[in-house]
């Protein structure tokens, strides 16, 4: 049976081609996945037991460093006693922060969070093992910092140049000393590093005289453990020692765990991908066994059983699906290599190392690839195996059987009745529970629809029919009518898209509706021109709020200052601070009670949520708790519509300024004469010191701050949706090549009574766009609907909430669907217009 | 329409091979389909041509009706010169002069009998003439069949439906490739007959393959074609007439 197995697959290769492309791509994308994540993980590894390498211990204080009892971090003496100890190298004390460096233009090198700042602490050689100088030596004078390599050349930098840095204090120059490369992680992930010397990193990082954390080396031959309990009793409360080891192990495992949800995704959208290409398969191995009906017949006429008839069919499919299986993964180690340097191109630095091919990858990729094609065949094998023997002597060509689709088509209509029952259901209770519900109901629902297409595409298809004829007369009709002809065919090629579609429109109508949503929230609560933070999305310096009250031109200016305080006996709330009287002009509250003025008199301003929940009302006078333990009794002076921008209580910085040894302010919101323009942004600019580490964002800014992120990672699901819609136009190109090479006959009457190359081909292709735009319709309306039942169980979470249907996207969708349909018809096309007349017309 | 008339335009020609050879193949492989072959085909005639298996009956017609190019020589439909038509102009010839009718029916399967019908004229984008189209229909006795799709016909429904197909749109000539090729008699009696009547009471001209003496004997004339070439003809001929022309040719062929 294998040999038959075999001739067959031999017999069949061009039309065996775009299932196993499908298969390919398939494969490809798991083993990608796989091999990328691996080689990934390895590199990764690697780089943290590098970073680890001659770290014997690693200490780590976890004290507030604002706690007046306690010692902010690690004295200076502690780290002498941890040198002392026996098998000791060397301790180092660490500080650390953010620091952002400006290039010669004033703008921040580098993504502001991943921009550190620490101490460049030397041994008595004068070296810190750390990090080593490529060109001039460490900082150690107070205006004198190093840079690392990449970021030095970025602001072409060279050693003895002055370098504007900011720390979340004002900006301040310093002269390069150095530059230097360092095994630290985020560095070689495409972070900037700026050492500086250890007095200025501990004053501007933590309190003169102590350290966060200290790295212990050993002296050869001693053990790290013997070092980790030597040092453990030297620490006071509040830090803990840990051996290199453990840290680095540590580690890697965050970067397994980082690695592997990563990997389940792309693995998800590779599993669409496989899905999609089941219908293909399927397709195909049906076609080929309806063509091999006599022979098949003959088989079982000299003595095959059914088993082995279908065995055969699944050794043909195992066969492709092997071929199919092992080009995929050597496409797939490409595509990992490939998208290893594309991460580079994007400023995703990856650290080096050998592109890894476990045993895992390569099993799971063929079983894979193997496993799916022998499934997809299995139906189109039974069928085979159902073809009586007298079908052999049969002269006439046994028509394809069109089985009655009434058991199909209830079935259908019960699961997709049920699914979509379970995503209205799930739409209407909301929440996680409702959105559990919708998953199961969108499964339930999808595969419904999949298995009631068929009967979906005559009357779908009947309604476009006026469209063809129109336009494109008999060329038109004809496709029209041979869409439908083979029903489950068009309905299994239609689905491969449908399935695409649906998520990539829910998706679309998720992203589109929660982004104007946000978008319209943003618009409609700030009213500022503009709105100062930190690059890194840390707390603002207090100098900087003054500098820009004394700024020129500022009509307005308040802090976001974030506050916690108790109150009562209750829970802590979280608080704005604010200024009062600017606040209502840069941000938007609407008062329902009581008067926004009282936040002058120290009175607090309550959001409307909170007020009910708590059973406040204007007038009420409420026990308030301090950060620093200080109590008071505050009166609730106002109540306001809560708004996202303002915690849910809001008070004057005056009230909380005394309590406060560091203000955390989140951002600053700034009103000025004249609006936004460009001299305004620049006296605020001016005011903040032309500081690298502070970002001003003028309203669209902000709107493209929320907004974009939705439209970036919209962006990145449509690619990686790509792939299934990619098999899915295989897919229709493979119907449409079998419909083609069917209809051969049909075909050669047509050209020989009178239909020219031209129309031929028209017909194929407008056969083609009505299958896809098909199938397009049906994941559009599939995948809108969907969207909205999700949309719906977050709505109340986002203010503003309303369905928006992206029509502008949807239309995109469909004529890329259509323009999908003609240019997978290019070859069939040329194929049917090409078709020798004679042959086609010869009688069997 | 008088006789004088129909015999008046029996004189003209409706199409004519003029040394006409189709090779395929060369040196060695070389086969020679048809040999210098000229015959013309009289406007409302209807004509047989018939040969054994390999003599190039098939060829003939395939060139004659623009179906297949020729290697030598000269084919006219009417006026129009085929040899230096290119694919786009032969299909437009195809299309507006000649009607076909094939052994498998070769039928629509999505389309009704009348679409089927109507099909050629629906491809050159005319209205059919309704008057000739009642009479073609009546003339066949599909009537009451023209909404049924081909697979709710019986085998000789069907090569009626191609028959009315290929007379519908009054083409200059019509071929037949085996027309009852795949009939049983009574059906292809029936065909035949159509075909027959269609050249005497409408003027049409049909030129039809076949190796059935049977059919044969309802043309006005055949032409024996054998090795490529035309070996004989023959005016209003019999069933018989030509079965003993086969066997007499038959042993000729047998003995050389």
């Amino acid at each position: 049976m294998f040999r038959t197995a075999l001739r067959n697959v031999l017999a069949h290769k061009a039309r065996l081609l775009m299932t196993v492309l499908a298969v390919m791509l398939g494969v490809a994308f798991v083993s990608g996945t796989l091999v990328f994540a691996d080689t990934l993980s390895n590199a990764f590894r690697n780089q943290s037991a590098k970073s680890y390498d001659d770290v014997a211990v690693a200490v780590t204080s976890y004290a507030a460093p604002d706690d007046p009892d306690e010692e902010p971090g690690l004295s200076a003496r502690t780290i002498e006693k941890i040198a002392a100890v026996d098998g000791v190298a060397s301790a180092r004390g660490r500080v650390e922060g953010f620091a952002g460096v400006a290039d010669p233009d004033g703008k921040l090198i580098g993504v502001g969070w991943s921009n550190k700042g620490s101490n460049f602490a030397p041994g008595e050689d004068g070296k810190d093992s750390a990090y080593t100088f490529t060109e001039g030596s460490g900082p150690v004078k107070d205006d004198q910092i190093a840079l690392d390599r990449d970021s030095a050349s970025k602001g072409e930098y060279e050693v003895g140049d002055r370098v504007r840095v900011a720390t979340n204090g004002p900006v301040k120059e310093y002269t390069l000393s150095g530059v230097f490369t360092t095994e630290d992680g985020a560095v070689n992930a495409g972070g900037s590093l700026v050492l500086f010397d250890t007095a200025v990193a501990q004053k501007q990082y933590l309190k003169p005289g102590y350290f966060e954390s200290a790295t212990v080396t050993a002296a050869p031959g001693a053990s790290d453990a013997e070092i980790l309990d030597a040092v453990k009793p030297l620490l006071p409360e509040h830090a803990e020692a840990r051996t290199g080891q453990a840290l680095a192990d540590e580690q890697a495992d965050d970067i397994e765990r980082g690695m592997s949800s990563l990997k389940q995704v792309l693995l998800g959208f590779a599993g669409i991908a496989l899905f999609v290409g089941v219908f293909l398969i399927s397709n195909t191995f049906t076609m080929l066994v309806a063509q091999r009906t006599k022979e098949i017949a003959l088989m079982r006429a000299v003595g095959a059983s059914r088993r082995q008839i279908t065995r055969s069919v699944l050794a043909e499919a195992a066969l492709v699906g092997l071929v199919a299986s092992v080009v995929g993964f050597v496409l797939g180690v490409g595509l990992a290599a490939g998208l290893r340097s594309g991460m580079a191109a994007f400023e995703m630095k990856i650290p080096g190392g050998p592109l890894i091919i476990g045993a895992t990858p390569v099993i799971a990729a063929i079983a894979v690839g193997v496993l799916i094609t022998m499934l997809a065949a299995w139906l189109p094998g039974r069928r085979a195996a159902k073809i009586p023997p007298v079908a052999a002597m049969n002269s006439v060509h046994a028509a394809a059987t069109t089985k009655s689709l009434v058991l199909r088509n209830s079935l259908g209509a019960a699961i997709t009745s049920l699914g979509a029952g379970g995503i209205v259901a799930g739409a209407s209770s909301g929440g996680e529970d409702g959105r559990m519900l919708i998953g199961a109901g969108a499964f339930l629902a999808l595969v419904g629809v999949i298995v009631l297409i068929p009967l979906l595409s005559r009357p779908v298809i009947a309604l476009v029919r006026p469209l063809l004829v129109g336009p494109f007369g008999v060329a038109g009709k004809l496709a029209g009518q041979n869409a439908v002809r083979n029903p489950r065919r068009t309905g299994a090629t239609a689905s491969a898209l449908a399935i695409g579609l649906t998520l990539v429109t829910g998706l679309s109508v998720l992203g589109v509706t929660v982004g104007t949503a946000i978008d319209k929230m943003t618009t409609d609560n700030i009213k500022a021109d503009y709105m100062v933070s930190m690059a890194n999305g840390g707390d603002l310096d207090r100098s900087a709020l003054t500098a820009l009250e004394k700024a020129d031109g500022v009509s307005a200016v308040s802090p976001q200052q974030s506050v916690y305080f108790q109150v009562g006996d209750d829970d802590f709330v979280s608080a704005s601070a604010v200024t009062p009287g600017d606040i209502e002009r840069v941000l938007r509250m609407d008062l329902v009670s009581g008067d926004l003025s009282t936040l002058a008199d120290g009175q607090l301003a309550v959001a409307e949520k909170t007020a009910r929940g708590k059973g406040w009302k204007t007038g009420d006078s409420v026990p308030v708790t301090f950060g620093d333990e200080k109590k008071q009794t505050l009166k609730v002076g106002a109540v306001y519509k809560d708004s996202e921008f303002l915690s849910p209580v809001v008070v004057s910085t005056d009230v909380v300024g005394p309590h406060e040894t560091r203000p955390y302010i989140r951002q600053i919101f700034v009103k000025m004469d004249g609006g936004q323009s460009g001299a305004n942004e620049q006296v605020l600019v001016d005011a903040l010191g032309d500081n690298p580490a502070i970002t001003i964002m003028d309203r669209q800014d902000i709107r493209n701050e929320f907004g974009g992120a939705i439209n970036t990672l919209l962006n990145v699901m449509y690619g990686l949706l790509a792939m299934a819609l990619i098999i899915a136009v295989l897919g229709v190109v493979n119907t449409l090549a079998m419909s083609v090479f069917e209809r051969q006959q049909e075909i050669g009457m047509l050209r020989a009574i009178g239909l020219d190359r031209r129309r031929v081909k028209r017909m194929v292709r407008l056969e083609a766009v009505v299958i896809s735009v098909f199938g397009a319709v049906v994941g559009v309306a599939l995948g809108s609907f969907l969207g909205w039942a999700i949309g719906e169980t977050f709505a109340d979470q986002v203010p503003g909430y309303a369905l928006v249907l992206p029509w502008d996207r949807i239309g995109i969708f469909l004529v890329l669907a259509g323009l999908v349909g003609v240019l997978a018809a290019l070859w069939p096309a040329r194929n049917a217009a090409r078709l020798n007349m004679l042959n086609a017309i010869k009688a069997e | 329409m008088t006789t004088a008339s129909i015999a008046g335009r029996a004189t003209a020609v409706a199409a004519r091979a003029t040394d006409l050879s189709k090779i395929y193949g060369q040196g060695e492989t070389q086969v020679v389909a048809l040999d210098r072959v000229s015959v013309e085909f009289r406007q409302a005639e209807f004509t047989a041509i018939m040969g054994p298996s390999g003599s190039g009956k098939s060829t003939l017609m395939h060139c004659v009706a623009g179906l297949d190019t020729f290697s030598s020589g000269s084919v006219r439909i009417g006026d129009t010169e085929l040899g230096s038509l290119k694919d786009k102009q032969l299909t437009q010839l195809r299309r507006d002069k000649i009607g076909f009718i094939f052994q498998a029916f070769n039928l629509l399967p999505t389309l009704t009998a009348l679409e089927n019908i109507t099909l050629p004229m629906d491809i050159a984008g005319r209205k059919p003439d309704k008057e000739w189209l009642d009479r073609v229909i009546g003339m066949v006795g599909l009537s009451d069949r023209l909404r049924h799709r081909p697979a709710q016909l019986s085998g000789g429904q069907q090569q009626r439906v191609a028959v009315a197909r290929a007379l519908a749109s009054r083409p200059e000539i019509i071929f037949g490739d085996e027309p009852t090729g795949n009939l049983d008699s009574r059906s292809g009696a029936e065909v035949l007959g159509f075909l027959r009547n269609s050249v005497r009471e409408m003027g049409q001209t049909v030129v039809m393959v076949t190796h059935d003496p049977v059919a044969a004997s309802y043309a006005d004339r055949v032409v024996f074609l054998a090795d490529g070439r035309i070996v004989d003809e023959m005016y209003k001929p019999t069933a018989d007439n030509v079965l003993d022309f086969m066997k007499q040719f038959d042993a000729k062929g047998r003995t050389s």
